[in-house]
């Protein structure tokens, strides 16, 4: 595992050093009922990469992430990750309903069996991060989406992790609350150094966020798409109106204008 | 209501200039907002039992042609407390509230006793077949044929197995009791969210530990349905049981068959229904606040008082 192909990281000022935190190498995946999901899809994401997947519903980007994550087996290839330390981010906020915010944030830590007085800090410094600082006590049917899914970040991050995997997080949220997120979220990219996966069906909110930006076809997915993004870090909102920005997505939404016939 | 509300907490924060419109606002809520809603609360159920008392003394009065009639089959409401529940505390009578206790009390005990039997055997039992398909398969139509078996019928052999006195009157409750119990947390437990389950697939946690930390307190609500269910169950099966064994201790059942025997005891029969219909009364309603302590922080079905 060295980082010889590594031509399409070297981009931006969050270079990817060492080996790369998650592989995917030729990964296929048909399931059983013969559904041929994922082709042959091959890349790195390594450690200060933020990795965005987009494609048309139902191409199986998905199930990459859930490959990756070990929640769903691959039929074909090989899928190279450490599992003992991954985020993983659900389109939904996932909060138990029946725990306040400082609990569902303690969850994953309490799981993994970390000491009680190691949690308590780990996650008052995770809600500090996503500032939810004063909503601790907080029932999630008292927070708003924007909140429950802050919540949600916390719940990962706790635990550190290397590897960062996010399912359309913001699909259910609204423009403003979503782009608020994203800057939240590359401030946090930006802190904590981890390797991100993100999967959305938004172009704009995969350029925003993401070092590089893989197209995929419409199923059986395969990559049909690779885009450096060569805007440094910190980004700002306005990023999102300069030509540059427009250009880069005109060229992704061309690619899956053709991912569809 | 709510929107006078918020202009309240709206002029609260703007503070002095509006004090004193403010404080014309605030009485109108204050004086009657918590008083008033409690006899909008109360009003309906209220006419309901009026109209109910009325309906039964119009009833007696038109069906039967004399008093002594009316006492020995039907009597009116006010005989039904005046000869069946006084005197309230006569140690001497035979009549009255005192003799019923002791029936009440072990009626109160067997269907508590049974009801706690149902629950933990009930969700013990869903937790097993909710383990997985081949086992919910191999328990699931015994439970339903324990629902449907007439319980009654099988009396004598209940008796042979469980002896005529306390035992077999506790069986009772329990076997009608459980079934919702059963059938509820089942199907509490299969509604887990999918997401929340791959979120514990990911931290690898144990079977027991996905069963304590997710399952048990997604299906509360679900459980707590079933428990409210059960008990109005439990007390009809400990009451029923009461007409059929009567060895030993005895409950309100025998209470009110013995005061079925004779017409002239009809007021002490409807005064003994009446306690074991207020006893049901009195365990729905612990289990109602029971549940909404238990929910109330998280689940949609629980509105919080504001």
């Amino acid at each position: 595992m060295t980082t010889s192909d590594a031509p399409a990281q070297a981009v931006g000022t969050a270079v990817g050093v060492g080996s790369p935190a998650l592989r995917f190498v030729n990964t296929s995946m048909t399931f059983a009922d013969g559904t041929h999901a994922v082709d042959n899809v091959s890349f790195d994401v390594a450690p200060g990469e933020f990795v965005a997947v987009v494609g048309p519903s139902g191409c199986g980007k998905s199930t990459l992430l859930r490959i990756a994550s070990g929640l769903q087996s691959h039929t074909g290839g090989a899928c190279e990750i450490d599992r003992s330390s991954i985020g993983y981010v659900f389109q939904d906020p996932t909060l138990l309903p029946w725990r306040t915010v400082q609990r569902n944030v303690e969850l994953n830590a309490e799981l993994q069996g970390m000491d009680k007085a190691a949690r308590l800090d780990k996650a008052r410094a995770a809600i500090e991060l996503v500032n939810l600082v004063g909503h601790e006590k907080k029932y999630p049917k008292q927070l708003s989406g924007g909140m429950k899914m802050r919540c949600s970040l916390a719940r990962s991050l706790v635990l550190n992790p290397k590897v960062f995997l996010f399912d359309e997080p913001f699909g259910a949220l609204d423009e403003i609350t979503r782009e608020r997120l994203n800057d939240e979220l590359l401030r946090l990219f930006q802190s904590e150094k981890f390797a991100g996966l993100f999967i959305t069906h938004s172009i704009q909110e995969a350029v925003y966020l993401s070092t590089r930006v893989i197209v995929m076809s419409a199923r059986p997915g395969r990559i049909i798409g690779d885009y450096p993004v060569p805007f440094d870090f910190p980004r700002e909102h306005d990023l999102r109106y300069s030509a540059e920005f427009a250009e880069l997505c005109g060229k992704i939404s061309a690619d899956l204008k053709d991912a569809h016939s | 209501m709510t929107a006078l509300d918020d202009i309240l907490a709206a002029d609260t924060e703007q503070g002095v200039a509006i004090a004193a419109i403010e404080e014309d606002l605030a009485k109108v809520p204050e004086g009657a907002s918590p008083k008033s809603q409690r006899a909008k609360n109360l009003i309906p159920p209220l006419i309901t039992f009026v109209l109910f008392i009325t309906v039964w003394y119009l009833y007696t009065w038109s069906r039967f042609d004399n008093a002594a009639q009316r006492r020995n089959a039907l009597p009116y409401p006010h005989t039904v407390i005046t000869d069946g529940f006084l005197p309230l505390w006569d140690p001497l009578s035979r009549n009255g509230l005192r003799p019923i206790l002791p029936y009440m009390w072990s009626t109160v005990k067997i269907t508590l006793m049974g009801l706690a039997i149902a629950l933990v055997l009930g969700i013990t039992i869903a937790v097993i077949m909710n383990l997985s398909k081949g086992m919910e398969r191999a328990i699931f139509p015994y439970a339903v044929i324990l629902q449907t078996v007439p319980i009654l019928a099988i009396t004598p052999l209940l008796t042979q197995l469980f002896g005529e006195e306390l035992g077999v009157r506790l069986v009772v409750t329990v076997l009608i009791a459980i079934f919702p119990v059963v059938t509820n947390t089942l199907f509490g437990l299969q509604s887990t969210d999918r997401l929340h389950h791959d979120l514990f697939t990911l931290n690898n946690v144990s079977r027991w530990t996905r069963l304590t930390k997710l399952e048990l307190p997604s299906a509360t609500p679900a459980i707590m349905t079933g428990v409210r269910i059960a008990a109005g169950g439990a007390v009809i099966g400990s009451i029923v049981a009461d007409f059929f064994f009567s060895k030993g201790e005895k409950g309100m059942g025998y209470y009110i068959k013995m005061r079925q025997l004779r017409a002239v005891e009809r007021p002490e029969m409807f005064a003994g229904t009446i306690m074991a219909t207020l006893f049901g009364i009195i365990i729905f309603l612990i289990v109602g606040w029971v549940t909404n302590r238990a929910i109330r922080n998280w689940h949609e079905s629980v509105r919080k008082p504001s």
